[in-house]
């Protein structure tokens, strides 16, 4: 057991001297660091949305409870308290493993990370080191050129540690409080290879990787801090990479860490390109090293470089025996996962890959279509939640939980029959939805066509719309008889004011054409 | 269930209690009305509980440690807590924070230790039936010392939920009384499995000592009689064998070549354990207080160094040393390999004898003091490490005295065969009464 040549991630290729050496290659021609790809690794902690913690009955369930209320002995960290596996964490784990391709090792281990702070209350971390509950898999993503394949490192299991509490703010607190409801809770760590290229690949990714594990029922996305990244960036030129492998000897990595949102990793990556675009512009060497990411400004700054790092002095934990669950694996039935729900999606309803994907990136909206697609025109049905329902409530940043499928099934077959255009179902949506927002009773969308008068007629008031604007707009009229184009668009624009909307207007359109062409005649 | 009270006043001139429980309640069971004394590293429920360490002043835990609960179940009452050499860090209970125990037989030497106290109780006959915890000898070098029994049970038949961890892959709680039956009668309570503990192992003790050793075979390894251990009580140790023989067993003499290695294994071990159980005192969450008015690290770091006291200390930074970057391979990985090799030999020995037997301790208890150089006090430890390593039962029985102190018979059996060894304490117990 060689415990010295472990790396949790590969990617860090070189030491600092040996960067110099990359530079004074290139020195000849001044670097072009434009030309320079990105590599992008990360390491994901999710916590399992388990009931109970990792290594005690405590509940999980503590976002709204007081401080130090779901503890007991064992996650207190008190003297002579045991640790005890939760064989539903393990169940939780083994389905992302299974999910993510990896390859279950036979048996793995639980070891004590060792370092001090106060909202680690047995100064450890029981996590996973030499022996992880499984390795080598891969996730498939969107990539900048089409579909790729990002290798999955490792996935290990490890708890949570408390949390500090700073009142008034970190930095006008004279005094740190901490709260041990959070430590114990079961988090997930998993490691990629450097196969991203580009921030948004890296969010891509954890998009796919959220989605994945929604389906798989292990993870809340929605709870706060559920999701925390460190992700490891260097730039090398072009192609250099992909040739080399792990053994390259080219610029350092940096590892960012304390990403806690998707939007922050684009953001914090972004960053970070244009930072050591700057360095290796001004011929310095990029200094392997751990920054922070500080959301609240979109930057990230440095703090203890890589030499200084402390020495986690691992050692198997002696209170847990080895996980033996290889077999285990085998009687997990995973659930339907995005990529097959999507094709499912084109197959059996219809819809464009476009929108199919866009359904099927998260479970909860995925549901809800399937809801309304089997109560209405399925296509259809794609066509107004993919694009205008997800646009209205982002716009208001409700999420589809907010509402019911039962009114977007109505309103889907109000606009099927042409009860209802299109222009004045998108009125009923954002009617429904700024309810929602003020709180008000929910309105179903005949309600709201009701109340607004918003219904369709076919040919009622048209023809009377239409003479009125024809008396009423001579000079239109004549400028439409001379050939003017932009005539007819107004004259369209006075007869929908006057029906406010209520006729479909392609009929409108091919009306009023007649009625303007029939009078010369 | 009813529930009743004992008037519990020891004449403690020996400094056995760290704090005692003068007015304990007791229920029925099979232990009704029995004052029990606890070592001071077993969670006590509301009973202050400190593991002989001033890091722990004043600490009272919230909850009863698994073998505690079992007690007071079968009608115990907690006499009190006793002292122990800090964290167990020791052989003669002079390492304790507060103040070292003596050897009730000669108040000039020491009780043995970790778990002198509880020996010294016993031994005073202030209590009957105490509770130690022997990480490398801790419950059987005091027994021995003392003149009583003491079991170190196999590594898993009796939970450790509740154990204030010194080395968690090495330590058992294990009973200590006057006689081999009571010993039993203390394991039979405490024996079993908790879900609490995951290396805890579905093996109660349901067992009733009995004298016939007819036919069994006893291997007794040289390594046992070789240097160091004291002649006077090496020949005390082969009259005892001698006596078992005369009941009926057969005496094979054997090796044990990995005990070589068994000291530098055992410390490495147990430091580097230690090293990170103990890393939590850090006066944040019990104990006396880290000072809040410095910076966490600093108030930290002053709690650790003043409140620890020096062995302890000593053992953090040789077990973070093994434990580092670049030196885990040679020392922590190295350890674990001895350690193997330790087991493999009682393995292959167990293949051919069904217990194996030698003397405690190389030498009667040491006078206060005698043992101020912590490597002279670890070479001690030679005879009874080798069973934490292998998670082997062990006894200590006493057999005869040398210069007046008391000598121990060791008796070592094959994993879960805690039995065979209580049998055989008790045969040779029974033919010297």
């Amino acid at each position: 057991m060689n415990m010295e040549n472990m790396t949790a991630v590969p990617i860090a290729g070189s030491r600092s001297e040996q960067s110099a050496g990359y530079i004074s290659q290139a020195a000849g021609s001044p670097p072009h660091p434009e030309a320079d790809e990105t590599i992008i690794g990360l390491e994901v902690h999710c916590q399992l949305d388990t009931a109970t913690k990792l290594f005690c009955a405590c509940s999980t369930d503590y976002r709204s409870d007081g401080p130090n209320t779901h503890t007991c002995p064992v996650c207190l960290g008190l003297p002579g308290a045991l640790p005890k596996i939760n064989r539903k964490a393990v169940e939780f784990a083994l389905r992302v493993a299974k999910a993510l391709n990896c390859e279950v090792l036979l048996e793995s281990v639980f070891s004590r990370k060792n370092y001090f702070y106060p909202d680690l209350d047995k100064a450890f971390q029981i996590s996973q080191y030499d022996k992880p509950l499984a390795v080598g898999g891969y996730l498939v993503i969107e990539g900048d050129k089409g579909e790729k394949m990002v290798r999955i490192t490792r996935v290990h299991m490890e708890e949570d540690p408390g949390r500090l509490v700073h009142k008034g703010g970190v930095d006008r607190a004279r005094y740190s409080l901490v709260d041990y409801n959070r430590a114990g809770i079961p988090l997930i760590e998993i490691v990629t290879e450097p196969d991203m290229r580009s921030p948004k690949e890296a969010r891509r990714f954890l998009n796919k990787l959220r989605v994945t594990l929604e389906y798989l029922s292990v993870f809340d996305s929605d709870k706060e801090g559920s999701l925390r990244v460190d992700a490891n960036i260097s730039l090398q030129p072009e192609g250099w990479f992909d040739r080399e492998k792990k053994s390259y000897k080219g610029r350092n990595r940096v590892e960012v860490k304390n990403i806690s949102s998707y939007k922050g990793v684009e953001k914090a990556l972004t960053f970070e390109i244009t930072r050591q675009r700057n360095v290796i512009r001004k011929g310095h060497p990029i200094e392997q090293a751990t920054r922070h990411f500080v959301e609240t400004q979109g930057i990230t700054t440095a703090s203890r470089s890589k030499e200084e790092e402390q020495d986690y002095r691992y050692f198997p934990e002696p209170d847990l025996c080895p996980l033996r669950v290889s077999s285990w694996v085998e009687q997990i039935d995973l659930p339907e996962l995005p990529d097959a729900r999507r094709a499912r999606f084109i197959g059996q309803y219809g819809c464009s890959p476009n929108h199919a994907r866009t359904l099927t990136g998260d479970l909860k909206l995925a549901d809800f279509y399937e809801k309304v697609a089997g109560n209405a025109d399925p296509a259809l049905s794609a066509t107004w939640v993919a694009d205008t329902l997800i646009g209205e409530l982002n716009y208001r940043d409700l999420g589809i939980g907010s509402v019911t499928p039962s009114h977007i099934i109505e309103l889907v077959n109000l606009v099927k029959s042409k009860t209802l255009t299109d222009k004045n179902a998108i009125d009923v949506i954002r009617a429904i939805l700024d309810g929602i927002l003020q709180k008000q009773p929910a309105e179903t969308p005949s309600q709201v066509v009701k109340r607004l008068d918003l219904g369709a007629t076919d040919s009622g008031i048209a023809p009377a719309a239409i003479a009125d604007v024809i008396r009423e707009q001579p000079q239109a009229v004549a400028d439409y008889e001379s050939g003017k184009k932009e005539a007819f668009m107004f004259l369209i624009g006075q007869v929908m004011k006057k029906t406010r909307g209520k006729a479909d207007p392609a009929e409108l359109n091919a009306m009023l054409r007649d009625a303007l062409d029939g009078r010369g005649q | 269930m009813a529930h009743s009270r004992l008037s519990f006043t020891p004449d403690d001139r020996v400094n056995a209690f760290l704090t005692t429980c003068p007015e304990p309640e007791y229920g029925t069971g099979r232990l009704e009305g029995l004052a029990i004394a606890i070592k001071d590293n077993i969670s006590t429920k509301g009973i202050r509980t400190t593991a002989g360490s001033r890091i722990l002043e004043g600490y009272v835990p919230p909850y009863d440690a698994h073998v505690v609960s079992l007690l007071l179940a079968e009608g115990a009452a907690i006499a009190g807590k006793t002292n122990m050499d800090e964290f167990g860090m020791g052989t003669t209970t002079e390492n304790s924070g507060y103040g070292p125990t003596l050897n009730p037989l000669d108040t000039g030497r020491v009780p043995g230790g970790s778990s002198g106290g509880s020996a010294a109780a016993v031994a005073a006959g202030m209590v009957r039936m105490a509770l130690g915890s022997d990480t490398g000898g801790s419950i059987r070098c005091p027994a021995a010392f003392c003149g009583i029994v003491g079991l170190k049970p196999t590594y898993g038949r009796v939970s450790r939920y509740g154990l204030i961890a010194y080395a968690n892959s090495l330590e058992q709680i294990g009973p200590m009384a006057r006689t081999v039956g009571e010993t039993s009668r203390l394991m039979q309570v405490i024996a079993g499995y908790d879900p609490r503990d995951s290396t805890s192992i579905e093996q109660p003790y349901c067992h009733t000592p009995d004298k016939n050793i007819q036919g069994r075979r006893i291997g007794v390894p040289e390594e046992f009689f070789g240097a160091g251990v004291d002649p006077a009580v090496a020949a005390k140790a082969w009259e005892a064998i001698e006596v078992l023989e005369k009941k009926g067993a057969e005496i094979v003499t054997c090796r044990m070549p990995g005990m070589a290695y068994a000291l530098a294994a055992y410390y490495v071990t147990c430091m580097s354990e230690a090293s990170s159980n103990l890393a939590r005192f850090d006066g944040v969450r019990y104990g006396p207080a880290a000072d809040t008015k410095k910076p966490w690290h600093e108030a930290f770091q002053e709690r650790r160094g003043t409140s620890f006291g020096k062995e302890v200390r000593r053992r953090i930074m040789l077990g973070t040393f093994a434990l580092s970057s670049g030196y885990y391979g040679k020392y922590y990985a190295k350890a674990q390999a001895a350690r193997q090799q330790v087991k493999l030999d009682f393995i292959r020995l167990y293949k051919e004898v069904d217990v194996l037997a030698g003397p405690t301790m190389p030498t009667i208890a040491f006078r206060l003091g005698e043992k101020a150089d912590p490597l002279s006090m670890y070479l001690s430890d030679i005879l009874t490490v080798p069973a934490n390593l292998a998670g082997v039962p062990a006894i200590s029985v006493p057999c005869g005295t040398v210069d007046g102190m008391p000598v121990g018979l060791q008796i070592m059996g094959r994993h879960f065969e805690d039995e065979a060894v209580i049998d055989t304490a008790f045969a040779y117990e029974q033919a010297v009464v």
